[in-house]
């Protein structure tokens, strides 16, 4: 296929084929950028929790009236949820990931509470059964003992509070003690005393996750907190969730008879995480939105561009068909055409998504465009515009060659 | 001559059909994609409260411990308690308010609907000066004054929509609203407001609803009653109690009203001789780093429109882009076919400037269309958006202001599109365009 006649007469059409080389140009650096944002916010829906989401219910309730002691009630609800049907565990937790609240604490090497260069770190304080309800793994160490345990409404207000123990998730640990075993070493985060180090977690997840920047701190301590602020997690038997959730708002409604108390949180963690990631979500539906806008636009402007130009063009299809081109000929020359306007607009599209990829690093500091979205964009552009020119180029195929003398 | 080039217009977009349907929808999406994000940026980064959103001043002073220090660096976003209340006792901005905000359980019991269940609503505790300075419209009576906060008195403001659960609506001025276990008078009710971005207190998300609840802010210390939001601290606190007066914990949000540049100016000097004064007596360990911010600085600086609006904006715009190119290619199209007919018109006496108008209300009539169709699409848009459970969602309404925008932007689209097919129609040589027919 020779290129000359083709460049030849798109250089009299100078305007039109700058424009759909524009448009194909800023579609590609658009789509290029759009589906690198919908592969990053799709990574970060799916993101890894390390928990069995799909186990998980919460249940959170409050009192109406302050309650000086409220461990014994506590206890009491704890024992009425184990003994729902299909609860596997149950555990209190003071947070819990994609919740109400985040709690964060500083940890030291010294007793020195004014030292610089205390690591932050999120703070879970949770009674007995916390790992297998989170569904957690120890890389080493220990679970807590029984006699760790001390009651949150017990220590909050001592002076010199003792907490014996303390586990560390892995991160925090090789921040603390790079190169060594952080088990048996002591840390101060809870009042003058030090925790000694029982055991590291594999993964601690965060309260508010933020996937894909670096992995944040997570320290547990062995703090039961209380029904006052505290949420109960319960871990269910697959497929029994829902069930579970109802049963254990009615014995929480049950265990509240004469004390006033109100259910005011009950959710399943699959859904208090898709909840979290709602805005990432919609924003995927709306990239892809807007991609496909673009290019059913686009598509749209190269089948209205390429019938004016066939039809412009009678007189020469016509006379080439009479000097004896075949159809194919003149099929191949539009879809020729074509390759070459599409391939101008990638060229240049390439280099404009570089240019807003770097604009979006600036401001919304996100990672470079990987180079091997450019071919994608490039072989979805292509394609694109022989699909949009096959129609119009093939009523030119079909012209006969009388059509050069009629008009 | 228009109702003539309205009728060559009428006539040639509809000798060609489906280019013109193209052109249509082109820009219509493309305008309808510019208009719902706009309508939703303008809603969302808007003046919360314009005409006095420069007298309103948030204050920041810097109490932390002298570990971890970086120079100049940004002082806490919040307040503690001691220099709360230290900073309201001495009153020397025009207004000045200390409040947080709680999650608390009404019982409506107390109301006199024994049958409804206890439920937890959003409350502020505060200062008497937040209705002065934020001014919530009051439907029914008014809010307390200084004397009553000092005085801890058991008073409530309610909004509109708590009024209507638990009285139906009616004046409910002297009826007892039951929080946990205390009892307190209404004094007010509010008519519905909703302040956005929730500019005065940021940390119940920026979007969040305006409370439910008014209570001044020593009573509801009295009583105990927990709050919400966020809390840093940086030290034990007496008691392990975050909400005591000596905590070394910041969770209020404190701002001041100043009327005159150099009030603002003076109030920032007393910021930093309050520091001074506390760093002498041994309570603050940096040096003065205090901060006052008017409401739209203090919005830009906490973020408080969230990145993803301003991406969409940009995607937009894009988008805007490549459908006005594709309009322009289209018309330049259309245009060219037609130098046949131009020819005819230029050789029996037409101007250039004539050929000129005439493409040009043909745009135009085609912007104007797309301008109409452009709206419905971004009402749609703005429907879709509004089914999004986001925090904001409720608030993205077309207002007179964008819906006259669409049209403008939809009408200045095409024409900015029909100039480059005009501007070449006008450049058809007559003998040239004849010789060929």
């Amino acid at each position: 296929m020779d290129i000359l006649p083709i460049l030849s007469t798109l250089k009299r059409h100078k305007i039109a084929s700058g424009l759909i080389i524009l448009q194909i140009a800023l579609t590609c650096a658009i789509v290029c950028n759009a589906l690198f944002l919908i592969s990053e916010r799709i990574a970060t829906i799916n993101a890894p929790t390390y928990m069995p989401d799909d186990e998980l219910v919460v249940v959170g309730v409050s009192g109406m009236k302050r309650v000086e002691n409220p461990e014994p009630q506590t206890a009491s609800d704890l024992a009425a949820l184990r003994a729902i049907p299909g609860v596997k565990s149950v555990t209190i937790a003071n947070q819990m990931p994609f919740g109400e609240n985040s709690n964060n604490t500083g940890v030291r090497l010294t007793a020195d509470q004014n030292s610089p260069g205390a690591v932050g770190a999120a703070q879970y304080t949770l009674a007995e059964d916390w790992l297998k309800t989170f569904g957690l793994r120890l890389q080493s160490g220990r679970d807590f003992s029984p006699e760790e345990y001390v009651y949150g409404s017990v220590v909050d207000p001592q002076e010199d509070p003792v907490v014996p123990a303390i586990i560390l998730s892995a991160t925090l640990a090789q921040r603390l003690f790079p190169n060594e075993s952080a088990l048996g070493k002591s840390v101060w985060v809870y009042g003058k005393q030090p925790q000694r180090v029982v055991g590291v977690l594999e993964q601690l997840p965060e309260s508010y996750p933020q996937p894909g920047s670096e992995p944040r701190f997570g320290l547990v301590l062995p703090i039961r907190p209380s029904y006052r602020g505290g949420y109960y997690m319960l871990r269910t038997e697959p497929g029994q969730r829902d069930a579970v959730l109802k049963a254990a708002v009615a014995a929480l409604d049950a265990g509240s008879q004469g004390i006033k108390r109100v259910v005011r949180y009950k959710k399943l963690v699959s859904d208090m995480r898709s909840d979290y990631y709602r805005q990432d979500r919609s924003m995927v539906w709306l990239l892809g939105g807007v991609c496909l806008g673009l290019l059913v636009v686009t598509a749209f402007g190269i089948v209205g561009l390429a019938s004016f130009w066939v039809q412009q063009r009678t007189r020469m299809i016509g006379t080439r068909r009479a000097l004896g081109a075949t159809r194919g000929q003149i099929l191949r020359y539009f879809q020729t055409e074509n390759f070459m306007l599409s391939t101008a607009g990638i060229v240049l599209g390439m280099a404009a998504a570089y240019g807003i990829s770097v604009m979006l690093m600036k401001n919304y500091e996100l990672p470079r465009l990987p180079i091997y979205y450019l071919p994608v964009g490039a072989v979805i552009l292509w394609a694109l515009g022989q699909l949009a020119v096959w129609a119009p180029a093939r009523r030119a195929a079909l012209l006969p060659p009388v059509a050069a003398l009629r008009s | 001559m228009l109702g003539y080039y309205l009728e060559l217009g009428f006539r040639s977009l509809k000798s060609s059909r489906g280019l013109t349907v193209l052109m249509l929808l082109s820009i219509a999406m493309g305008v309808a994609a510019c208009m719902t994000t706009l309508t939703v940026y303008h809603v969302l980064s808007g003046d919360p409260i314009p005409g006095k959103s420069d007298k309103l001043f948030n204050v920041q002073l810097d109490p932390r411990p002298n570990r971890d220090v970086e120079p100049d660096g940004e002082p806490d976003f919040q307040m503690t308690r001691f220099d709360s209340e230290a900073l309201l006792r001495e009153k020397r901005g025009v207004h000045q308010v200390m409040m947080t905000g709680a999650s608390i359980a009404v019982d409506p019991a107390g109301s006199g609907k024994a049958d409804m269940a206890a439920f937890f609503s959003r409350a502020r505790y505060t200062s008497a000066d937040f209705f002065p300075m934020f001014e919530p419209p009051f439907q029914f009576g008014n809010a307390w004054n200084a004397q009553e906060d000092e005085g801890k008195a058991r008073v409530a403001v309610i909004s509109r929509e708590l009024n209507d659960k638990l009285f139906d609506g009616a004046d409910s001025r002297g009826k007892t609203l039951r929080l946990r276990d205390k009892d307190f008078t209404i004094i007010g009710v509010l008519k519905d407001w909703r302040p956005a971005p929730h500019y005065f207190d940021l940390t119940q998300g920026a979007y969040s609803n305006a409370a439910d609840i008014y209570l001044p802010f020593q009573t509801s210390q009295e009583l105990k009653f927990g709050r919400s939001g966020n809390m840093n601290c940086w030290g034990s606190s007496p008691g392990g109690d975050g909400l005591a007066l000596a905590a070394p914990c910041s969770w209020l949000q404190y701002w001041v009203q100043l009327d005159t540049p150099e009030q603002a100016k003076a109030y920032l000097e007393y910021l930093n001789q309050y520091s001074a004064q506390q760093k002498q007596a041994g309570r603050y360990e940096r040096p003065p780093n205090a901060r006052i911010r008017p409401v739209m600085e203090w919005l830009a600086l906490q973020k408080a429109v969230p990145s993803d609006i301003r991406l969409q904006v940009w995607l937009a715009f894009g988008f805007l882009l490549v459908c006005l190119t594709n309009a322009v290619g289209l018309l330049l199209a259309k245009c060219l076919r037609r130098s046949g007919e131009i020819g005819v018109r230029r050789a029996l006496g037409a101007r250039q400037s004539s050929i000129f108008m005439q493409f040009l209300v043909e745009a135009g009539s085609l912007g104007f269309a797309g301008g109409v169709l452009g709206l419905v699409l971004t009402l749609g848009g703005l429907w879709i958006v509004r089914s999004n459970a986001s925090p904001y969602a409720a608030l993205a309404q077309l207002d007179w202001a964008m819906f006259g925008t669409t049209f403008l932007l939809a009408v200045a689209a095409s024409l900015v599109a029909g100039l480059l097919p005009a501007w070449r129609a006008c450049q058809v040589t007559p003998a040239l365009q004849l010789k060929v027919q």
